[in-house]
């Protein structure tokens, strides 16, 4: 209370040399060089942003490149496989990072996926429902934002623990699952596999290709359009002597977005067939960024997301600048679930149908594994939807790359445990850094 | 805790009478009377508006079996200063709060510009125009400094923010502040010194068209620069008529740009008077004893400085 006496409080000479630790280099930095040694300033205090995921990705690759069979795991096939199994991972990371960025967190999110998946599955069979694809995805991602509300509504307006509720829900859903699973007059159970165009939709989701040369074009006219909205966006910055990033850098930013899309495109468009054609950047690469861009503008640009990070940071405060903190979080809630339904329907397209082998559990698990290793705090209001993908394929790697090799999924267990040991250990101890150069303070 | 409110006794005539017409015999129903009766008094030294920006009347609240506040009246003229005072734990923070709506009253009564009102919400007292630095300053720590200062309303263009425009604004008012010891506006607030921060929060709260600016123990973590700063921005809230009221425990700074003087003890306003009628020896025995010694002896002081 009588926070007067605390001596430290005063301005002091070392306040700017302690800021200077965990001021994200970006936005003091100059120059290049500049930006290079404020980042290395503060990778030595323990704030190592993206780079721990990114070396982990190097890591990975060397490793079973190394050891897997004939190099397969750097094989165009292999990436692209690689890819298209990590993107349901990315897809519910992405979902677990609203939740996560409010300090809240769901279990249920693996069966809201399974639940999300069966929907669309059971309502297209020609057979039965009969409905058209975009009617049956609708109502799949609409059944799962209801589970989110409904599990939203119990945590925020009768004050219960996220944990709590979502395990119950977890255990719920996995039930409802396997009624669903069980409807229709199926031989066991629904499957994506056939002509029907409802059913190749669905399928084509995770499988379908697009055409080598419509995937540069497309490449091409994302690239210029965020490159020219970066370069724009910061320059005006720059122009108007607002906090900005040095002109070389965005370049390189720039460069580096380039430089990526046009390797991922190369990779895909290799024929990765073993007899016939396989080439062209397959759907799920789209949907995965659009998933990304759209949930990033969200959380980035809006009052939403702007709340969302406030109340993951200092609920009090959020609340005391007039935000309804009760709406805010159900909110997170619904769109975490809706954000899983899409990976559910990416799940079932990858295995083309879904069957009771679904294990929401575990699958709820690897996301946040690959939220918590993409470099989100589980402490709330740290994070980015970008972890989610970047997380996405260390899980997507580890599990690829064990299957490559043959090794006994107990093994695969044991070492995604360890990784996520690892996420959460960095996670803990950057955010110990971090406050403890402010937890003097009342 | 144990501060030394200064031994210097300057100008030791308090000044009890001026107004003991006023104070003989008054109880609540016959407030408004007694308050105009009281403005005619003081309009010779201080003109004042005839009818205070925000009226307090009878403000209780009690957490569980604690009872924060006793039966509160308070005004907060437009123009003035009002200090706040009050050992630790008087319910200063606790009337703050429940002004700027973090807090419901149990029971009593807002007057705002003579109008009854209710503030049932942070978003009710903004909307009446009512700023706050609070004690525990209430910024994110992940968040960054223009981010903490526009929490809430933020600046929108297309449906998006935009983050231009808030951050020259930021910008400017941390300038006129003369916040110059940040690096950069846009870090993160948890890599503030606690003076920074305080900094941050006094400019959050004064960037706003308001009308009312209550700072809760402002300069309790500043250095002498900043300290003065904030008492000059203080000085200059009040020169454009706001009405400020600022909660200190630093008599010196009380005494600089108080032009009234409130003093809490135990959850009771023991006193409420312009500055001038006050000196130190009896801001500390009001806020150390709830009774100033001739007061008592006097025995009228009662009416008018307390409230029950
Ligand atoms: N949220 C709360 N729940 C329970 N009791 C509270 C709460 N807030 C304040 N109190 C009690 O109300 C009383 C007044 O507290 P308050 O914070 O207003 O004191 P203060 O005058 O601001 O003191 P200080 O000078 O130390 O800041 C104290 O006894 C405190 O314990
Ligand atoms: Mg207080």
């Amino acid at each position: 209370m009588a926070q007067a006496e605390a001596p430290e409080s005063r301005i002091d000479p070392t306040a700017s040399a302690e800021a200077a630790i965990v001021v994200p280099p970006e936005i003091v930095a100059q120059s290049l060089g500049e930006w290079f040694r404020a980042w290395l300033v503060r990778l030595r205090a323990g704030q190592s942003g993206v780079l721990p995921v990114v070396l982990g990705l190097v890591l990975i690759s060397i490793v079973f490149t190394a050891i897997s069979p004939n190099n397969l795991f750097l094989s165009a096939g292999n990436l692209v496989n690689l890819f298209q199994q990590s993107a349901v991972f990315m897809v519910l990371a992405m979902a677990e990072i609203f939740v996560l960025l409010l300090g809240e967190i769901d279990l249920a999110t693996g069966f809201t996926a399974g639940v999300g998946g069966v929907v669309a599955v059971q309502l297209v069979q020609p057979v039965t429902t009969k409905w058209p694809w975009w009617g049956a995805i609708a109502v799949a991602l609409l059944v799962c934002a209801l589970i989110g509300l409904l599990q939203g509504t119990l945590i925020t307006r009768l004050r219960l623990s996220s944990l709590i509720v979502t395990l119950a829900g977890s255990l719920i859903l996995s039930g409802v699952l396997l009624i669903l699973l069980g409807l229709g007059p199926f031989s066991g159970y629904p499957s994506l596999l056939g002509r029907n165009p409802n059913i190749l939709t669905l399928y084509k989701l995770m499988w379908g290709t697009i055409d080598p040369v419509l995937s540069w074009i497309g490449m091409a006219l994302v690239v210029i359009a965020v490159g020219s909205f970066l370069w724009l966006g910061d320059s005006r910055r720059r122009r108007s002597g607002l906090v900005a990033p040095p002109a070389s850098l965005t370049i390189l930013k720039i460069a580096l977005i380039a430089v990526v899309s046009v390797v991922v495109v190369a990779i895909c468009n290799v024929n990765r067939a073993n007899l016939g054609t396989l080439e062209g950047v397959p759907w799920v690469i789209p949907i995965v960024l659009a998933v990304l861009a759209v949930w990033m503008v969200l959380i980035q640009r809006t009052t939403f997301g702007r709340y969302v990070y406030a109340i993951g940071g200092n609920p009090e405060a959020a609340r005391r600048a007039g935000v309804n903190l009760a709406a805010i979080r159900t909110w997170c809630f619904v769109l975490c679930a809706f954000t899983a339904g899409i990976g559910g329907l990416l799940y079932a397209s990858y295995l083309g149908g879904m069957s009771n082998n679904f294990n929401g559990g575990q699958i709820v698990l690897y996301a946040i594994a690959a939220a918590v290793i993409g470099g989100t705090s589980l402490f709330g209001g740290r994070g980015k939807m970008l972890h989610g993908v970047l997380g996405g394929l260390v899980i997507g790697g580890i599990y690829n790359g064990m299957y490559l090799l043959a090794i006994d999924v107990k093994w695969q267990f044991i070492v995604t445990g360890l990784v996520l040991l690892v996420a959460v250990t960095i996670d803990a101890l950057s955010r110990r850094s971090a406050t403890s150069g402010s937890a003097a303070r009342v | 805790m144990h501060r030394c409110w200064g031994g210097r006794l300057h100008g030791s005539r308090h000044q009890l009478d001026h107004n003991g017409a006023a104070a003989s015999g008054a109880a609540a129903p016959r407030l408004i009377p007694r308050y105009s009766e009281r403005v005619a008094q003081v309009i010779t030294e201080s003109p004042s508006p005839a009818e205070p920006l925000l009226r307090l009347r009878g403000i209780e609240k009690h957490f569980g079996p604690v009872q924060a506040l006793y039966n509160v009246d308070l005004d907060l003229p437009s123009g003035q200063v009002t200090a706040l005072c009050g050992d630790n734990g008087a319910g200063k923070s606790v009337l703050t709060k429940c002004i700027a709506g973090i807090y419901q009253v149990d029971h009593g009564q807002f007057f705002w510009e003579g109008q009854p009102v209710t503030i049932h919400s942070p978003r009710d007292s903004a909307k009446l125009g009512i700023e706050t630095v609070y004690q525990d300053l209430a910024l994110a720590d992940n968040l960054d400094i223009v981010q903490n200062m526009f929490l809430g309303r933020e600046r929108l263009r297309n449906g998006l923010l935009n983050e231009d425009d808030m951050e020259r604004a930021a910008s400017q008012t941390l300038a006129n502040l003369r916040v110059t010891t940040v690096r950069s506006i846009r870090q993160p607030v948890a890599s503030l010194s606690g003076g920074q921060r305080q900094s941050v929060a006094v400019a959050k709260a004064v960037m706003w068209n308001s009308k009312l600016v209550m700072l809760d123990e402002p300069t309790a973590a500043l250095g002498v620069v900043q300290t003065q700063m904030v008492l000059d921005l203080v000085r200059r809230l009040r020169d454009r008529g706001l009405a400020v009221m600022v909660i200190s425990h630093n008599l010196n700074d009380v005494f600089e740009v108080a032009d009234r003087i409130a003093i809490l003890h135990l959850g009771r306003k023991v006193a409420e008077d312009r500055a001038s009628t006050f000196d130190r020896q009896s801001v500390v025995e009001y806020m150390t004893t709830g009774a100033h010694g001739p007061a008592v002896q006097a025995g009228n002081d009662k009416g008018q400085h307390g409230t029950s």
